[in-house]
């Protein structure tokens, strides 16, 4: 607040008096003015009290009952009284300042406003929305047209070859070539998932994000997916990082910060690593189960009912009290092509530096893994829990490139289905395993960073617990129902 | 027996202290020998307890009235009258003095039954503010309470959460800004001033609007 906030309150005031009290008890060097921060203190702001009781040995004590003196005052607390006094200046100068003609009817973007967050309209609305923007723009555009083109025109065609006739003079000894063109080799694999499959469904989702983001439809959705999210302990603010999530669940965790209370993030976080595929698996997934439209309906399905009723647990569960939602809905603006493309520009620029180096190690670790046969031995372990969901043995290796990168690992999956190795149960089976299963390297990371390690250790194990037994149960009902997708 | 102004004044100060501000009563001191007290005390306004002086019942509601009578009268003088603010504190001082049961009210009413004086300490009700809560409190109804497009303007935020009370705040929604309710499903929808919110039901019920 300015200096002059208070300049007409009368002389009398205790608000005004008390202001003025603190403000000559205050020696300190703050950088701002005196009155701003016995302002800040009045309206008991923690981290200035902090401060000021670091920076007045000899008079905070003083100060102290000056702000508990005028306390008594009122009935409610000062930082509300500030505020009013706040907006009475504010609105005093705004009425002589601004003048409002009465608008005659609601402007175009307010009716589409009111359509979309009206649930009759809004739902229709957002589905349009998720089967534009996810599954043709990022599923069918990025995921096919363009992984196709990158992937078989330049890698299959040109980089691979050439790089392995390059390496092959250079390096005369078998297993250090395989380290950079083999089968796990760190171009021919790691570079080519990285940039061939990952980068176009990555980039078309934060495209298709920053649309949707800069058009304001986010708080729009937000309020009206609200008494849904309640239900599993969330509000509708949780939908910015679950939609971020459908792009990268690791920068979706990240961003989980945004929730108000520890809770709200505990749960989005075991969410968004349990139930929320990441653009890369989604664009996967929706091409391995390409033209098997009943099949999809029930990976769908699945997914969607462990996320409620995981979310809806951990809110039983959990302790603390239901969180309450606020939000103010921005008018609906026509995304600004700038826009759209410097928010993409630095989110996958962010998403590429983290991504790459991880795709390169996970390359590396693998051929660590086979060269000493370590590999071997956990693709044997992983073999009786894959039996056990009714999946053939070749998919342990997929499931355990998942963990590296969780898009890796369904993109293994893909390798499998060009070759004929699943039907159609098992590949629903597998991808709603694969979309449950431990979240990738980098999102366990980052749940270990955000959520401290004990939490973050705990949900990994649950989840990877949990996915081994949704797909248990999935299959089992497959087959008890004698249904063949 | 119609007791003296300086006495009222010391039975406002005792209240304010007691009641409002809940410190320990104040010692007898330097008051002794001074004839106001006595007064009271022969009243049975007040009592002495270990050097302390104490309201008794009668002493703390009639301390009460002198309160309300005081800070109505500054609202008096600050809204209607439009007396300069330096003023307000010293004629209502004065002023209370005059008004006595019966005509309080009558201002109390003819400011429409207000909750805090000029300076944002409460005003104790009266009798004729119970009553009219019981029989206008239909034109302040909460938010959830609202029709879709009906409009108004905040009278009040009542909630004993102050996490709340900060959350609404931060969206401006204070008392006298208007409310046209936009939707109230799935969320409250409302528009406040020139900016849009959506809040859930229980936040929407702490706010109260005077239509």
């Amino acid at each position: 607040m300015s200096a002059q906030g208070f300049a007409n309150s009368e002389q009398g005031d205790i608000l005004e008096v008390s202001l003025e009290k603190i403000e000559g008890l205050l020696k300190g060097d703050y950088g701002v003015s005196k009155r701003t921060i016995g302002l800040l203190l009045l309206q008991g702001d923690d981290e200035i009290t902090a401060l000021a009781e670091s920076r007045e040995p000899d008079n905070m004590s003083e100060i102290k009952e000056i702000i508990n003196y005028t306390g008594k005052h009122y009935v409610q607390p000062l930082s509300y009284i500030i505020t009013l006094r706040r907006q009475e200046e504010a609105s005093r100068i705004t009425g002589i300042a601004v003048e409002h003609l009465p608008k005659a009817n609601l402007a175009f973007r307010e009716k589409l406003s009111r359509v979309m967050i009206n649930p009759l309209t809004g739902v229709p609305i957002l589905l349009f929305v998720l089967y534009y923007g996810i599954y043709k723009f990022v599923g069918e555009f990025g995921a096919g047209t363009l992984v196709d083109f990158i992937e078989t025109g330049i890698f299959e065609k040109n980089i691979n070859p050439w790089a392995t006739q390059i390496i092959k003079p250079i390096i005369p000894w078998q297993a250090v070539r395989e380290l950079f063109v083999g089968e796990y080799g760190m171009i021919t694999l790691g570079v080519r998932y990285a940039v061939a499959i990952i980068l176009p469904v990555v980039t078309t989702f934060f495209v298709a994000f920053a649309i949707i983001e800069d058009a304001g439809y986010l708080p729009r959705l937000a309020l009206l997916i609200d008494r849904l999210f309640k239900k599993i302990g969330l509000t509708g603010r949780a939908v910015i990082p679950m939609v971020l999530g459908l792009g990268c669940d690791t920068m979706a965790t990240m961003v989980t910060r945004t929730l108000p209370t520890k809770r709200e993030r505990i749960i989005a976080t075991i969410l968004l690593a349990l139930a929320v595929p990441c653009s890369a698996q989604l664009g996967v997934i929706l091409s391995l189960l390409e033209g098997n439209p009943r099949g999809l309906t029930v990976w769908a399905c699945a997914v969607s009912l462990v996320f409620l009723l995981v979310g809806f647990l951990s809110a039983q569960i959990l302790p603390g009290d239901s969180p309450s939602f606020y939000m103010e809905i921005p008018p609906l603006r026509m995304p600004k092509l700038s826009n759209v493309f410097i928010k993409t520009y630095t989110r996958v620029k962010w998403y590429f530096t983290e991504i790459f180096p991880m795709f390169i190690l996970a390359s590396v670790l693998i051929w660590i893994g086979q060269l000493t046969g370590l590999f071997n031995l956990l693709v044997k372990a992983l073999h009786s829990p894959m039996r056990w969901i009714g999946l053939p043995d070749q998919t342990a290796v997929a499931f355990l490139f998942g963990f590296f990168r969780r898009d890796y690992g369904a993109a293994g999956l893909y390798d499998m289905k060009k070759a004929a190795l699943l039907n159609g149960n098992q590949l629903v089976v597998a991808c709603i395993a694969l979309t449950l299963f431990l979240p990738c390297i980098a999102q366990f990371l980052m749940n270990v960073k955000e959520r401290g390690y004990k939490t973050g250790v705990a949900i990994s194990v649950f989840v990877l617990f949990f996915s081994f037994s949704a797909g248990f149960l999935v299959n089992f009902i497959l087959n008890i129902l004698g249904v063949s997708l | 027996m119609r007791i003296s102004d300086r006495a009222e004044e010391i039975m406002e100060t005792l209240w304010v202290h007691t009641e409002e501000e809940k410190e320990e009563p104040i010692g007898l001191g330097i008051a002794k020998g001074e004839p106001a007290i006595e007064e009271l005390w022969k009243s049975g306004h007040i009592k002495l307890i270990r050097d302390k002086i104490v309201l008794t019942e009668k002493g703390t509601s009639e301390g009460r009235k002198v309160v309300r009578r005081h800070r109505l009268a500054e609202r008096l003088f600050a809204d209607i009258l439009d007396v300069k603010k330096k003023l307000v504190h010293p004629l209502s001082c004065e002023f209370e003095h005059l008004l006595h049961d019966g005509t309080e009210d009558n201002i109390c009413i003819l400011l429409g039954h207000p909750k805090t004086c000029p300076h944002g300490r409460a005003i104790p009700d009266g009798e004729c503010c119970r009553k009219f809560k019981e029989s206008v409190g239909k034109a302040v109804s909460p938010l959830d309470r609202l029709q879709v497009n009906q409009r108004g303007r905040v009278a009040y935020i009542q909630t004993r959460d102050n996490k709340a009370l900060q959350k609404l705040m931060a969206m401006g929604i204070l008392p006298g800004i208007p409310i046209t309710l936009i939707q109230k499903f799935p969320s409250f929808v409302f528009q406040a001033g020139q900016s849009q919110f959506a809040v859930d039901a229980d936040l929407a019920s702490c706010v109260y609007i005077r239509l």
